[in-house]
C-alpha cells in the first residue's frame, strides 16, 4: 500500500489534539500523491465515536491496534506493533506528533526499520519528480530554517511540531474503512513496568499545546510574582511559561521552562513579562504565532522580535492590562 | 555497576550575540563546550556512582579530534574514563549512523549496566540519538526522565515527564535512560578531577579499530540529506509603545487590547 500514514495519540481512550493537526498535514500529502492517508492508532479504550472522527477530519482509513496491556505508551512494545505494521502495509510516508512518546518511539522504529527520521518539523511538501518528502524544521536554536529529505529508504518518517498546522473541519459525508487489528501478544514487551502517574505534581502544564502562554523571566524580580503572571494567563485562558533564570531560582518548576533547555512552543499568542529575551529563550518561541514584550528595558532583544511591545515597568503594565480585560469581559466582549 | 554517558560538544550559546539587523546568531568564533543537557546525564549517573560501591562511569563522545575537550571536562567532574570515536569517515552522520556509532562504541567498550544520555543536543535539538542507541542495543528505554527514584532488587525506578503528568515506571539492566534537567543539579569539575584528566590518555576509536559496518556510517550510511538551509529572519516589524505616565500607561494598554483583538486572541 502506497500512503501516508499518521500516528494519531490518545491519552485514557480519548485522541489527543495533535492528532488532528497531523491528519491535515498528511492530508495534502496524500492528496499530491494521490494515495490513501491512514490514522493509525496503538491504544487502549477508543470508541468508535472518536475513530470515525479521524475520518471526518481526513483519513481515508483507521488501523487500530487496541488492548487493556496498551493504555500507557511503552515504546519496546508500541516499537513492535508498529514494526510489525509498517512491514506488512508498507507505507512511504509516516509522520508522527513530536510529543513525549512521538519522539521516543519513531527514532526507535526508525533505527529498527533502517528509515530516515527527521525531527520537529513545521512543514511539509513532495519534491516534483521523485515524489520524495520535503521536511522543513528550525535548527540551531530556531535560526535557521532547514529542509532534510530521506532519498533512498523508505518510509519516510517525520515527527511534526504540535501547533504547526490546523486541523481540517469536520466532514460527516467523509467515508473510510476502520481495520480492527488484534494485538498479537507476542509483541508485548513487558521489561519496563509503568505502575502509575504522579499528577498530584500541582505544577505542571503542557506548553507544547497551548494556544496562549505568559511568560515570566528575572523583571518579576521574585518568586512569588510569578502570582501576577498566573493571574494574567488564566484571563487570557493560557498557562504560564518562564526563563531559565526564574526556572533556576526556584521562582516556578521546571515543566515551565521555555528555550533551548526547555520547552519549544507555538501559541497563538506569547507575551513575555520582564523577559529581555536571551538567544536561548527566543528560540523557544520563535514559531509562536504573535509575540508580545513587555519590558522596562527598551533595548531588550525581546522587543525586537516582537509583534507588539510595551516599555514600562511591568508591575504598572500587567495589572493595567488586567483591569482592562476584566473590564471587557464585564461588558461581554 | 558500568555506567556509560553518550556526551557531545556544541558550540556554547550563553554568550551569543544575536545580530541586530537579522536576528539570527552571530556563529563565528564561538567556544565549544559539553551540550548542557548532557550535563545532568553525567550528573545523574555520578549521583548513582556515589551511592553504589564499585560504580565505573564511562563518557563517549563521537566528534573531530577537539571534542577531547569535553571528554577530559567529564572526566574532571568525577567520570572514571572516556573514549573518544573520531574518524573522517564518519563525518556528516546523521542520527541513524550517529545512534549506530555510538552503539558499537558501547559494545566495544565492554560490559555495560545502563546507558544515561541527555535528552537532546542544544545544537541538533532532535532527542533522537538516545532512543536510537536504545534500539541499535535492544535496550528497554525511558526517555524524559526527570527523577530517579532508586535501585532494587536489580531494577531502576524512575519518573518521566509527559504530557499529562509523571509516568511512574521501573527497568531491568541493562536499559537506557534519557534524563531532562530536573534529574539533577550538574556538579563542577574539582580540583583532582582536572588534575587526573589532564593526566589521563583517552583511547581513540575510529573504523578502523572498531568492528562495524561502514556502510551504516557517516553521510554515505545516513538515510536523511539536507538539501537547504535558510536563515530565518526574526526581526518583526511590531508596535512599540513607551510607557512615560498614566495616561500613556492606559493608551498603552488599550492599544494592546485592541491589537489582541484584532488579531482574533480575545
Amino acid at each position: 500500500m502506497n500512503a501516508v500514514w499518521i500516528l494519531v495519540e490518545q491519552y485514557q481512550g480519548l485522541l489527543r489534539p495533535v492528532s488532528f493537526e497531523l491528519l491535515s498535514q498528511g492530508r495534502k500529502l496524500a492528496d499530491t500523491l494521490k494515495v490513501p492517508l491512514v490514522s493509525v492508532l496503538i491504544g487502549n479504550g477508543t470508541g468508535d465515536g472518536e475513530l470515525n472522527s479521524l475520518i471526518y477530519h481526513g483519513a481515508d482509513e483507521v488501523i487500530a491496534v487496541q488492548d487493556e496491556s496498551l493504555s500507557s505508551f511503552v515504546c519496546e512494545t508500541y516499537a513492535n506493533i508498529l514494526i510489525h505494521l509498517i512491514n506488512t502495509w508498507k507505507p512511504v510516508i509516516i509522520l508522527a506528533a513530536a510529543s513525549s512518546s512521538g519522539r521516543t518511539l519513531m527514532p526507535y522504529v526508525a533505527v529498527k526499520v533502517h528509515a530516515g527520521l527527521t525531527a520537529d518539523c513545521i512543514e511539509f511538501d513532495i519534491e516534483k519528480g521523485t515524489d520524495n518528502l520535503l521536511q522543513t524544521r528550525p535548527a540551531i536554536g530556531g535560526n535557521i530554517i532547514a529542509t532534510i529529505k530521506t532519498p533512498n529508504r523508505r518510509p519516510q518518517m517525520a515527527t511534526v511540531r504540535p501547533k504547526s498546522s490546523v486541523p481540517l473541519a469536520r466532514d460527516e459525508n467523509r467515508r473510510g474503512t476502520i481495520h480492527r487489528i488484534p494485538l498479537d501478544r507476542a509483541f508485548i514487551d513487558s521489561r519496563v513496568e509503568i505502575f502509575g502517574y504522579r499528577k498530584d505534581a500541582g505544577d505542571f502544564v503542557n506548553l507544547e499545546e497551548a494556544d496562549v502562554i505568559v511568560a515570566g523571566g528575572m523583571g518579576l524580580k521574585k518568586g512569588d510574582n510569578f502570582l501576577m503572571i498566573k493571574k494574567l494567563a488564566a484571563l487570557l485562558g493560557g498557562l504560564v511559561g518562564a526563563t531559565r533564570e526564574a526556572v533556576d531560582r526556584g521562582w516556578i518548576g521546571y515543566p515551565h521552562q521555555i528555550g533551548l533547555g526547555g520547552k519549544t512552543i507555538s501559541p497563538k499568542l506569547y507575551i513575555g513579562v520582564g523577559i529581555s529575551g536571551s538567544v536561548q529563550h527566543l528560540a523557544g518561541i520563535k514559531t509562536s504565532e504573535t509575540i508580545v514584550s513587555i519590558n522596562s528595558d527598551p533595548n531588550a532583544p525581546l522587543h525586537g522580535i516582537a509583534d507588539f511591545g510595551i516599555v514600562g515597568d511591568a508591575f504598572e503594565v500587567v495589572p493595567a492590562l488586567q483591569k482592562k480585560l476584566m473590564q471587557r469581559r464585564m461588558e461581554g466582549n | 555497576m558500568n555506567i556509560i554517558v553518550p556526551i557531545k560538544q556544541v558550540p556554547e550559546s550563553s554568550n551569543v550575540k544575536l545580530d541586530s539587523s537579522t536576528g539570527t546568531v552571530i556563529r563565528t568564533g564561538i567556544e565549544m563546550v559539553v551540550n548542557p543537557l548532557d550535563l545532568y546525564a553525567l550528573e545523574a549517573a555520578l549521583t548513582i556512582k556515589d551511592s553504589m560501591e564499585g560504580t565505573a562511569v564511562i563518557a563517549v563522545s563521537m566528534g573531530p579530534p577537539q571534542a577531547m575537550k569535553v571528554l577530559k571536562e567529564a572526566v574532571a567532574m568525577g567520570c572514571d574514563d572516556a573514549v573518544l570515536v573520531t574518524d573522517k569517515e564518519f563525518a556528516g552522520s546523521d542520527t541513524w549512523a550517529t545512534s549506530y556509532i555510538i552503539s558499537e562504541t558501547i559494545k566495544k567498550t565492554g560490559p555495560f549496566d545502563m546507558v544515561i544520555c541527555g535528552e537532546r543536543s542544544t545544537d541538533g535539538d532532535t532527542a533522537q540519538v538516545g532512543p536510537g542507541i536504545a534500539a541499535w542495543l535492544d535496550l528497554p528505554l525511558a526517555t524524559y526522565v526527570s527523577r530517579i527514584d532508586g535501585i532494587d532488587n536489580g531494577r531502576i525506578y524512575v519518573e518521566r515527564m509527559v504530557e499529562e503528568g509523571y509516568q511512574l515506571l521501573s527497568l531491568p539492566f541493562p536499559c537506557l535512560l534519557a534524563v531532562v534537567k530536573e534529574v539533577a543539579t550538574p556538579r563542577l569539575p574539582t580540583l583532582k578531577g582536572k588534575i587526573r584528566s589532564k593526566e589521563m590518555t583517552i583511547p581513540l576509536y575510529s573504523a578502523e579499530n572498531m568492528n562495524l559496518n561502514t556502510d551504516y556510517a557517516g553521510l554515505n550510511g545516513s538515510p536523511t540529506r539536507v538539501i537547504e538551509t535558510d536563515t530565518l529572519q526574526m526581526v518583526r516589524k511590531g508596535k512599540i509603545l513607551t510607557v512615560k505616565d498614566e495616561p500613556s500607561l492606559e493608551n498603552a494598554v488599550d492599544e494592546l487590547v485592541s491589537f489582541l483583538a484584532e488579531k482574533g486572541i480575545l
